[in-house]
């Protein structure tokens, strides 16, 4: 009997690569962890070092004493904070429930609602924002005239429903899209825990209720908290709603007023020192957040239990799916109706009857003339980002995964270490860096696609560690002993394996990319201009036509992404 | 300084300021214009009227490209301001509601001298005396408001009835750091009526947008009842729409907001930016400008439509952009301190 591969061929044996290749690997590896320190580390230094410069590039505090001092900065300061704590609040207080009920109960239709929520998770917040405006202006959006015509009132003679333009309005919006976060964290760690527990629990004669109060919430607790610090961050770093809903109010948030600083002449130390406390706040709260998810706090939560029981609603299904009808309500069927409704109609706030026209799709497509640049310049960057950042992240993953050199937590630390950095801090550091020689990128594609790079490296590199690790390195070992060389083991064993995850990491990026309002907004210039940021442009002058014309086609696109995604996964599954 | 040597340097200062490029649109020129291919337009105009402007220019010059790229006034002068500050040299011909703007351009050596044919018949007052820039279009910033909300013998009469306590929370303006009419506009109201009005008109619960171009479609829609100040031609563009919208002009006078255009030294499609800008002071643009867009123009060619109140008729507030240039830091941060960003 021949044992299969104890006696390689001639030619293989002979292989030509095996002994003239030289291992690559340590060199390059280190190559790898010089072009993270430049995409990552270079923007952050040159923003330490301006906040810490005055005009002559002397070293002073004055930035920092303005910063503390000025009620100019206090202000919004205190705003962020504050706004960021009731949107965690809410998002907590009603996707908990939401996951809770999905997860442990016989809620009907929950394949459609998990749906729902998966939509308000990839609807860009300030598409939500500008549809708010048009439902929820005090006197002119239509909830408000709806409210009006139903009690019989006047527009400004009675106070409106809601007033979007106020902070308030400006949470509520702003927890219509974080809530998907809260709710993914508390919805999977349900899934993890057994409901045995619980199920002793009601065995014992506890009211659901109660079960659910003693029980299940401290088990979910460190997710609840979790996902409290994560809409935090989100809403503490978000620049198109505050500065659709809370501007107009007069109220300042630092990212608006980071933005602010932008106006000719720039106050770059300034900004720069501004933007070092959401950097700080940030690196912190995801400290926290690692830590509470790190413990693992109770032993039960570990490999799924047996089936869960699910607990029977009866009377409860009404009040339940209310809610998630209000939710999901707020968040995806109003906006999505009011941004369909304005694209085809002539005059937003008028009754539909008689107003129809495709006016809008028209001025949009056929006469502006930013339409095409814009789109050319979005999908460019899409693209581009999405495939170095694939490549990227792939090669970067496997170094640190197969932990193939010293150094591989490195790379690691540097791939995710951008999740820390909010939009415009990253904006305003690149455009430190790369308004001045040696390399001057401002002006051209290349610094928003640093942006949009290095913002998605952790998104990127999460999905490529994931499909990475379900692929044994023994495979890649047997590659090895029969004497392929490691580059050559990557593309014949590998690759087909992880094919799925890079397409899905790919498509990631490139929504991620497409949507993305807070850095470019401080990077862009006429000829780079992005969809988001000429969304905003005709914002200023209260163009909302075209804005629903272009909120649909992105939003078209997006979804079209999720579906050859979708497509993708389920192929894997099957 | 002899007289010769006087005589020599204004001979110096015509050879200096005649440039190699002819004034009117000959052939030599438009081959130029066409061989370049490009003319890059950034501009404060309303968005679908620079469009409209845009379409013409197509229609007449097929082989010349025309990018629009609209933002606010104050926007405009910003982004320029941070290309050439980073040594990009993207704008061929520019237009800004703050005149004080094309002062400022000019002091700093960036825009090129250039006469278009049709400025030789306009007044003296809307042209500058180098030849730089000219008044393209005029617009006033009236106050205005939604007749289904308000009565007509209700309507305010001048600035002073908007401190009444009535329109607490019905007001909208623009806002003098977006916009070079909200500027200009609000520059005018400080001398008139000082800053202490300003203060009162804060407290009146005013809500705060950006350009001049959103308020008249905020009353339009009747999200707000009265605007502050807005542009008027984009009020003639909801009136021509039958949008339920009336002017009214202030008893204490309206400002008067002029918007000049100029080329830029180192534009990077030099004939074709001679080709816009002679296109653009024509008495068919202009007359464009006026029916479609609303404007208000110089040129004495043009005719204003039946239904618009004429300018002599109107108590006017002159823009200043002399005296309000050294000032605009200041307006901007006083404002934004009382109104918000």
């Amino acid at each position: 009997m021949e044992v299969i591969g104890s006696r390689p061929s001639p030619g293989r044996q002979l292989a030509p690569g095996r002994r003239l290749a030289v291992d690559l690997t340590a060199p390059f590896s280190i190559a790898m962890v010089a072009l993270l320190a430049v995409l990552v580390l270079l923007p952050m230094f040159w923003l330490i070092v301006t906040s810490l410069r005055d005009g002559d590039k002397a070293f002073t505090l004055e930035h920092y004493r303005h910063l503390f001092v000025d009620p100019a900065f206090v202000k919004p300061l205190v705003t962020t904070l504050w706004t960021s704590f009731a949107v965690g609040a809410i998002c907590v207080a009603t996707a908990a429930p939401m996951a809770w009920l999905v997860a442990r109960t016989d809620l009907p239709f929950k394949r459609v609602l998990r749906m729902l929520i998966l939509a308000s998770f990839v609807t860009p917040p300030f598409l939500g924002a500008f549809a708010w405006v048009l439902l929820g202006g005090p006197n002119a959006g239509l909830v408000n005239q709806w409210y009006y015509a139903l009690f019989g009132l006047k527009p400004f003679e009675a106070a409106p429903f809601i007033n979007i333009f106020s902070a308030w309005g400006m949470v509520f919006v702003m927890a219509l899209y974080t809530f998907p976060y809260v709710f993914t964290f508390v919805a999977n760690s349900l899934d993890l825990i057994p409901s045995e527990l619980e199920e002793a629990s009601a065995i014992l004669g506890a009211p659901p209720l109660r079960t659910a109060a003693n029980i299940t919430l401290p088990l979910v607790l460190p997710a609840l908290l979790a996902g409290f610090l994560v809409a935090f961050l989100q809403s503490m770093t978000l620049f198109g709603t505050p500065a659709i809903l809370a501007l107009p109010a007069g109220v300042d948030t630092m990212t608006t007023k980071i933005w602010s600083l932008f106006q000719f002449p720039p106050q770059l130390g300034l900004a720069a020192a501004a933007s070092l406390p959401l950097l700080l706040i940030t690196v912190v709260l995801l400290r926290a957040q690692a830590a509470i998810m790190g413990r693992k706090g109770y032993s039960v939560i570990g490999g799924k239990g047996g089936g869960t029981r699910l607990l029977k609603l009866g009377a409860w299904k009404a009040p339940a799916l209310v809610l998630f009808g209000f939710v999901l309500g707020c968040s995806i069927v109003l906006p999505y109706g009011v941004l369909l409704r304005t694209a085809f109609v002539k005059n937003w706030s008028g009754p539909v009857a008689g107003n129809l026209s495709l006016e809008h799709w028209r001025f949009v497509f056929l006469e502006f003339s930013q339409t095409k640049v814009a789109l050319i310049n979005t999908f460019i960057l899409g693209a581009s980002a999405a495939t170095a950042g694939t490549i990227l992240v792939t090669m970067i993953g496997y170094l640190s995964l197969r932990k193939l050199v010293w150094g591989h937590r490195h790379l690691a630390f540097l791939a995710t270490a951008p999740v820390a950095i909010p939009g415009i801090v990253l904006a305003v550091g690149l455009f430190l860096s790369y308004t001045q020689p040696p390399l001057v990128l401002y002006g051209t594609l290349w610094i928003i696609f640093l942006a949009y790079l290095t913002k998605e490296l952790p998104v990127g590199y999460q999905q490529i560690a994931s499909s990475l690790k379900a692929v044994h390195p023994e495979l890649e070992d047997a590659g090895r002993i029969f004497g392929a060389t490691r580059l050559r083991t990557l593309f014949d064993i590998t690759a087909p394996l992880i094919r799925n995850g890079v397409i899905a990491t790919w498509i990631f990026i490139f929504i991620g990319s497409i949507r993305e309002l807070s850095a470019t907004i401080l990077l862009f210039t006429a000829k780079t201009k992005t969809i988001s940021v000429t969304m905003f442009d005709l914002r200023e002058s209260n163009d909302w036509g075209p804005i629903a014309v272009l909120s649909i086609t992105m939003l078209v696109i997006t979804f079209l992404m999720i579906a050859v995604i979708t497509h993708f996964t389920d192929r894997r599954l099957a | 300084m002899t007289t010769l040597d006087r005589k020599w340097l204004a001979a110096a200062g015509i050879a200096l300021a005649a440039p190699a490029f002819s004034q009117e649109t000959s052939p030599a020129l438009l081959a130029a214009a066409e061989k370049e291919g490009k003319v890059v337009w950034y501009t404060a105009v309303d968005v679908k009227v620079a469009e409209n402007v845009a379409k013409l220019f197509r229609e007449q010059y097929p082989k010349i490209q025309i990018d629009v790229e609209r933002a606010g006034s104050e926007r405009v002068f910003q982004r320029i301001n941070q290309e050439y500050q980073s040594n990009i040299k993207a704008v061929d011909v520019v237009n800004s509601s703050d005149a004080s703007h094309f002062l400022f351009w000019k002091q700093q050596k960036w825009l090129a001298p250039h006469t278009p044919p049709d400025t030789q018949k306009f007044p003296a007052q809307y042209k500058d005396p180098e030849g730089y820039y000219f008044v393209w279009r005029a617009t006033l910033s009236p106050i205005a408001y939604n007749t289904n909300l308000v009565k007509e013998a209700e309507a305010p009469k001048g600035y002073q009835d908007l401190l009444d306590p009535k329109w607490k929370g019905k007001l909208v303006k623009a806002h003098p750091s977006y916009s070079g009419t909200s500027l200009t506009g609000t520059y005018a109201l400080t001398k008139a009526l000082g800053w202490d009005y300003l203060e009162k008109l804060s407290k009146n619960g005013v809500q705060q947008l950006q350009s001049t171009t959103a308020p008249p479609k905020s009353i339009a829609s009747g999200e707000r009842a009265v605007m502050v100040d807005g542009n008027e031609y984009n009020m003639f563009m909801e009136i021509d729409a039958k949008s339920p919208v009336k002017i009214v002009y202030a008893k204490e006078g309206t400002p008067f907001v002029t918007s000049p255009t100029a080329i830029f030294a180192a534009a990077p499609h030099p004939n074709a930016a001679r080709v816009l800008q002679n296109f653009l002071y024509t008495a068919k643009t202009q007359q464009l400008l006026v029916n479609d867009g609303g404007a208000r123009s110089v040129h004495p060619d043009v005719k204003e439509p039946a239904n618009r109140t004429p300018l002599k008729d109107i108590k006017l507030l002159a823009d200043d952009p002399a005296g309000m240039l050294p000032q605009i830091g200041e307006i901007k941060k006083k404002y934004t301190a009382l109104f918000g960003n």
